[in-house]
């Protein structure tokens, strides 16, 4: 089984956007690697023939009527936004780096 | 009248029947208990004294009403009309916080009713408030809340278990007669049996999760704590059945019975005559205290005495339960947690005005160290090249862990009996930073999560002053027989010296000048009480 380094944390946390401090990326480097060693358990178990298990209900097509209901009025689902424009979400430029793209 | 707040809940329908008490009585006098004691167990995160009053009010409206219409209005009445109660603050109540314990949805105030918020108040319930919980439903000690943690009113010096630790506490010292919690891993039957009090996790998809803040979504289900297994039934009757609102709630219907389980003792303790009981023998497993395993089997052995046959049986895959179980749920938290983007709810930093940078600070700021920890284990274990190695693999163990279960239904066992967890509450600091130690109290509960099947927790005496449950898992779907072997158990222990305790440290929670956890928790240099973002005034 892997072993995860320092880089490998900061990497990880980077793809899950998630802001590390120092001290949380010391802390988790031993923490994470500990927890991983309790993952090595599996390597032993033979699961070559072994169909997944993703849900453990066998539910399929649960449908229900199509039938137009009332959504969440624009109010509401705007209500706890930190920063809203009209209608809209107001989202951080994304395109372009700076804040005034 | 006695006190008020030790009725349970089927008694206070026949007092509120009767005419010989108000919800508004009911509700003052548990509002009282909470506030008066939470400073010492903080187990309420919001305690909504005028949202509660109102709703007692509308309640006492409708019960004279019904009883105006006549005798069949009146007993057709909800059983939980009028009754308090208090819900895990991750589920959405209108109007009301939904903070799931953490600092990232602090100031969000939820814009629609939960499916269970929706049917407590079709019920006519009085929600008394939102309890406390490891942030996300990550933990079990309830000590990963953002608001600091919860206390054991059996000891304040310990955990009440988690992550619905908050709902556990509160039921166990007399705040509400039930509770709602959820279950991903044990996060109800741990807590319930830490805290001395019933707790039901329900089969997946028995219970609607529309307008719950997600964790891992294969595993969640919404369940009831209750301190008898007749109030368990009575909730567990209105929180579940399909809802269309959640394509993973089951057209399965809801047996009526459960609102109907036996009130004698002996005529419930009947039911054990036949059944067959099967005891796991991998979950007596190393480093469970001797007193934990003692009760299990001295409540088997009572079964056993009132007509059931108990036989050992083996679910050989327990062992690898724990690991892939810390893969699974990780990896689906990952994915559910990646919506907190500061975009459209929740803390948000944008403080630096460039977009990536005001992410990373927006989920750093705002998770806690466990939510953290598992976001990156998840992440991980979902990446690119450790895709197969980890998540699934752990699905393919998790198929080996279900087919242990079918061989035992299939066998014709009525039952499951079990430990719930391998120690009684243990000391708050203990394990906070252990994750693997805080993990292995879940190494009995989180193998009926990964199979989706119905478990609880039920008190079956002391260790050390402390409770102990027994668990009882069933086939999926199989509630109704399950709470009937737990109320059978009650039945034969009715009169049990330890049925009598309450919650030892109860009186101490009374005085305000016992300190808090949180205080306790400073005290000891556990770390930095909740700061920040959303941090309590």
């Amino acid at each position: 089984m892997a072993n995860l380094t320092r880089a490998d944390v900061e990497h990880v946390a980077h793809l899950a956007r998630l802001g590390l401090t120092e001290d949380e990326l010391a802390r988790f480097e031993g923490q994470l690697n500990h927890i991983l060693d309790q993952y090595a358990v599996l390597a032993s178990l033979d699961t070559e023939h072994i169909a997944p298990t993703a849900q453990t209900i066998e539910l399929a097509n649960n449908l229900r009527d199509d039938v137009v209901q009332p959504s969440l009025p624009v109010e509401d689902a705007l209500a706890n936004a930190p920063e809203r424009s009209g209608d809209h979400f107001l989202v951080p430029a994304i395109i372009g780096g700076g804040g005034g793209a | 009248m006695a006190d008020l707040t030790r009725l349970r809940a089927h008694e206070m329908a026949a007092l509120l029947r009767a005419r010989q008490v108000s919800s508004r009585a009911l509700t003052e006098a548990h509002l009282a208990a909470a506030e008066r004691q939470n400073r010492a167990l903080n187990a309420w995160l919001v305690i909504g004294r005028a949202e509660a009053l109102a709703q007692a009010d509308a309640a006492d409206k409708r019960i004279a009403e019904a009883r105006r219409e006549g005798p069949a209005v009146l007993a057709a009445l909800h059983p939980l009309c009028g009754v308090p109660i208090g819900l895990k603050d991750l589920i959405s109540v209108k109007g009301g916080q939904a903070t799931a314990g953490s600092k990232i949805l602090a100031g969000y105030i939820a814009p629609f009713d939960s499916t269970v918020a929706a049917r407590l108040r079709a019920a006519g319930a009085v929600i008394l408030g939102k309890t406390n919980m490891d942030e996300f439903a990550m933990g079990s000690s309830t000590e990963h809340s953002a608001y600091g943690p919860t206390a054991n009113p059996w000891d304040l010096t310990r955990v009440p278990g988690g992550s619905s630790g908050g709902s556990a506490a509160a039921v166990a010292a007399y705040n509400v007669p039930v509770a709602v919690g959820t279950d991903t891993g044990g996060s109800i039957r741990q807590p319930a049996s830490m805290c001395g009090v019933v707790g039901v996790r329900p089969t997946y998809g028995r219970v609607s999760r529309y307008g719950i803040v997600a964790f891992a979504s294969s595993l969640d289900q919404i369940g009831p704590f209750a301190r008898d297994t007749r109030d368990a039934a009575t909730l567990l009757h209105t929180l579940a059945g399909r809802d269309e609102r959640d394509a993973t709630s089951a057209p399965v219907p809801v047996p009526e019975e459960l609102l109907h389980l036996p009130a004698g003792d002996d005529e419930a303790a009947s039911y054990l005559k036949g059944r067959r009981l099967a005891l796991p023998r991998e979950y007596f497993v190393d480093g469970m205290e001797p007193g934990v395993a003692a009760r299990v089997r001295e409540a088997v052995a009572a079964m056993a005495a009132a007509g059931a046959t108990v036989e050992e049986v083996s679910l050989p895959h327990t062992h690898y339960g724990l690991a892939a179980y810390y893969i699974i749920a990780p990896a689906e938290a990952s994915s559910n947690l990646a919506r907190y983007d500061g975009v459209k709810y929740g803390y948000s930093d944008r403080s630096s005005g460039e977009y990536i940078a005001d992410y990373l600070r927006t989920r750093g700021a705002g998770f806690g160290p466990e939510v953290k920890r598992r976001i990156v284990l998840g992440t991980y274990a979902l990446s690119a090249g450790y895709y197969d190695a980890y998540y699934l693999k752990a699905q393919k163990v998790r198929t080996l862990i279900k087919a242990d279960f079918d061989a035992v239904w299939e066998a014709g066992f009525d039952a499951i009996c079990a430990p719930v967890s391998p120690t009684v509450a243990f000391p708050l600091g203990a394990r906070v930073e252990d994750p693997v130690a805080m993990y292995l109290s879940d190494a009995c509960t989180l193998p009926v999560n990964m199979a989706g099947l119905p478990g609880m927790s039920i008190p079956a005496g002391l260790s050390d002053g402390l409770p102990v449950g027994l668990q009882i898992i069933g086939a999926p779907w199989s509630e109704l027989s399950m709470l009937r072997l737990a109320r059978a158990y009650e039945g034969i222990t009715a009169r049990a010296p330890w049925r009598a305790f309450e919650p030892a440290e109860l009186k101490l929670t009374d005085d305000p000048t016992t300190p808090g956890p949180i205080e306790r928790k400073e005290r000891h240099n556990l770390g930095a009480p909740a700061a920040g973002p959303g941090a309590r005034a």
